[in-house]
């Protein structure tokens, strides 16, 4: 507490802080703060070793023999390298249509997302729109408090939806949290005064937006466009209730019930004995090391790209308005 | 988010002209308003999809929501199903799950509340004070992965790593002579694991907001305090802590907001058979009876139950923040 008034009462007793204290200061200064430095460093560090290490075993085991590391012999590199478990991925038809379905519903869902929200996030902007409050409280509301799950249910299934396309991307396409993000990035980079220049020259609002606002708006649209595509990608709840259709199914649905629900049969288990069960039991795990990996490697790679874009994102949230 | 903190304080500059504008509209007769608005059609286009989707995904399940006081058939639908009142607040109060229900979501959410909400802010007080900018770049990077992996994937990694036979924390427990445990299958197990793999994969993401506002305080209070001979450790607790204070408090008040509605996905997938009584909380249980029984105004009920718990606890909170000077919502 009394650091915060500190720079007041200092320069009353110059004389006698000066000479004498400062070397106590510096030393116990010094020792405090390389205790504290240490403890920083090894708390971070082993942070990122419980972040990293799973992973890691993740991948040296998708690459192993599975008997090795059913054995408990797998802890920092892999042991009998095969690739059996990355065949067996790729020569499963079920992933191939998960991955493109998943693909279908990313694009599409993210088209349809960012271009909406982009839309009304600009009208939202405008102060000069007459209703804008009572419009944004509408959009507000609807972020304390929503119909549930059951409701949002019937109402897809009211409109014919079910096993379609639509329930996946339509059901959750504007966030508002998002909507609010754009609006505020629009309040804070569009300069009225370019608005009125334009407007001089006899643009009206939706060439202005289109052409102006549009492109002035890289970044933002940048990170909308990340935003959905990682939270597509990684979706799978909306197509667990909407779908019954099991072609139908995104990547990560497909995933669940072969990672969780734990389908052995997918090993491909023929043999009647118990070895070649085990055995096929233990290529099934294999395979599903393999299947995490493969399946969260895109975003990983895409990761120090997107990270940029993300800590941006989080500044224009963090813009003052 | 400290946008939200900011706007509450900061009115009267930008107020001032806003008002007079607005006492100026109200006092202009109807038809010039209409005028105004209809000069400015190109706009409520550019708004329009987006009041579509609220309409139709937001505001006609929050009509439906009248459900719960009737006995929804497809046939009459959302207005013309019997009504019933209370009745199935009533049978769910009443039922054998709802304290086991309740108790598990109330459990979750403070232990979420009490181990995964502050963990974040330490990490960023940490990362903050590194002297290496690559390091610092380095961790933030590192924490912040897992956020991008999906929750299907971590618990698929979990029942990988977790398995009794072959996962890699038996074989360390094995390994030092103890015996497997069925993590997965066990009730006691689902909420340590629910809350460190929450905290795996979600801390370092918060991390970001919090080292934004960090980076956000000016830094002659640091050089200040440590002509003054300050430790760091002082400089976290007295400069630090109460300059990210505003951001803090915004995010529990809507961590709060959240509280009875967070990490329903994830334990829906962790969901066994075997860790059913602590995994079943108000949500899992409205999917179960919802959509798997078809009971549709029974978790309906419950669903609107669980809204209106949620909605209260946040206006509480807010209400303790204002009546504390603390940044608010609104």
């Amino acid at each position: 507490m009394s650091l915060n008034t500190k720079p007041v009462p200092a320069p009353a007793t110059p004389a006698r802080q000066v000479p004498a204290p400062k070397r106590t200061f510096s030393f116990r200064d010094r020792w405090a703060d390389s205790a504290f430095n240490i403890a920083a460093v090894t708390i971070l560090t082993a942070s990122i070793i419980a972040v990293v290490y799973p992973l890691y075993f993740i991948v040296i085991a998708s690459i192993s023999d599975p008997n090795a590391v059913y054995e408990g012999k797998v802890w920092l590199f892999p042991s009998g390298v095969t690739l059996e478990g990355y065949q067996r991925i790729f020569a499963d038809s079920r992933i191939w249509n998960g991955l493109g379905n998943t693909v279908v519903y990313t694009v599409l869902g993210t088209a349809i997302s960012v271009t909406t929200i982009l839309f009304g996030a600009y009208a939202l902007s405008r102060k000069d729109m007459p209703g804008r409050k009572i419009l944004m409280l509408l959009f507000v509301i609807t972020m304390f408090f929503d119909g549930g799950l059951i409701t949002k249910y019937l109402v897809v299934r009211d409109l014919g939806m079910l096993d379609t396309v639509w329930a996946v991307v339509l059901p959750g396409a504007v966030g508002v949290w998002n909507l609010i993000i754009a609006r505020s990035f629009f309040e804070h980079t569009i300069p009225g005064e370019l608005r009125e220049a334009a407007q001089m020259d006899g643009a009206n609002d939706f060439t202005f937006f289109f052409r102006m606002v549009l492109p002035l708006s890289k970044p933002l649209i940048m990170l909308m466009v990340m935003v959905h595509v990682v939270a597509h990608w990684n979706s799978f709840f909306d197509a667990l209730i909407f779908l019954n259709d099991d072609t139908k199914y995104p990547l990560q649905l497909v995933l669940r019930n072969i990672l969780i629900q734990s389908d052995v049969s997918s090993a491909g288990t023929t043999g009647g004995d118990i070895e070649s069960y085990a055995a096929a039991q233990r290529i099934g795990e294999l395979t599903k090391y393999a299947m995490i990996v493969v399946s969260s490697l895109p975003l990983m790679i895409a990761l120090p790209f997107m990270q940029k874009h993300f800590t941006k994102g989080t500044m224009i949230g963090a813009v003052k308005s | 988010m400290s946008r939200i903190a900011a706007g509450t304080t900061p009115a009267p500059p930008p107020a001032a002209p806003n008002r007079s504008t607005q006492r100026a509209t109200h006092r202009k007769p109807l038809p010039l308003r209409l005028k105004r608005a209809a000069r400015a059609w190109q706009l409520y286009v550019l708004l329009l999809p987006s009041l579509i989707y609220i309409a139709v995904f937001k505001y006609w399940p929050m009509y439906g929501v009248q459900i719960a006081f009737r006995n929804y058939n497809p046939v009459d639908g959302f207005t013309d199903s019997p009504w019933v009142g209370l009745a199935h607040f009533v049978r769910f109060v009443n039922s054998y799950q709802f304290g086991q229900v309740v108790g598990n979501t109330l459990w979750i959410a403070v232990l979420g509340l009490v181990v995964a909400f502050p963990i974040p802010i330490i990490l960023a007080l940490l990362v903050n004070q590194l002297q290496s900018e690559r390091f610092k770049k380095f961790t933030q990077t590192v924490l912040y992965s897992p956020a991008f992996i999906s929750t299907v994937v971590v618990v698929g990694i979990m029942f990988v790593l977790l398995s009794p036979r072959s996962g890699l924390v038996n074989n360390a427990i094995q390994l030092a002579g103890g015996e497997p445990v069925f993590f997965m299958g066990s009730a006691e197990w689902f909420r340590p694991i629910y809350v460190i793999s929450d905290v795996w994969q979600n801390a370092g993401f918060a991390m970001i907001v919090y080292l934004a506002a960090l980076s956000g305080i000016d830094p002659a209070l640091h050089d200040a305090a440590k002509v003054d001979g300050a430790s760091k450790l002082q400089r976290i607790r007295h400069i630090d802590l109460p300059g990210i204070m505003p951001v803090i408090t915004v995010l529990f008040i809507l961590a709060i907001g959240n509280l009875l509605n967070v990490g329903f996905e994830k334990a829906l997938l962790m969901q066994t058979n075997l860790n059913l009584p602590t995994s079943e909380i108000i949500q899992t249980y409205v999917y179960h009876a919802g959509l798997q029984q078809a009971q549709f105004s029974y978790s309906a009920a419950i669903g609107l139950f669980n809204s209106v718990l949620n909605l209260v606890l946040l206006l509480v909170f807010n209400t303790i923040a204002r009546r504390a000077n603390q940044a608010t919502l609104w």
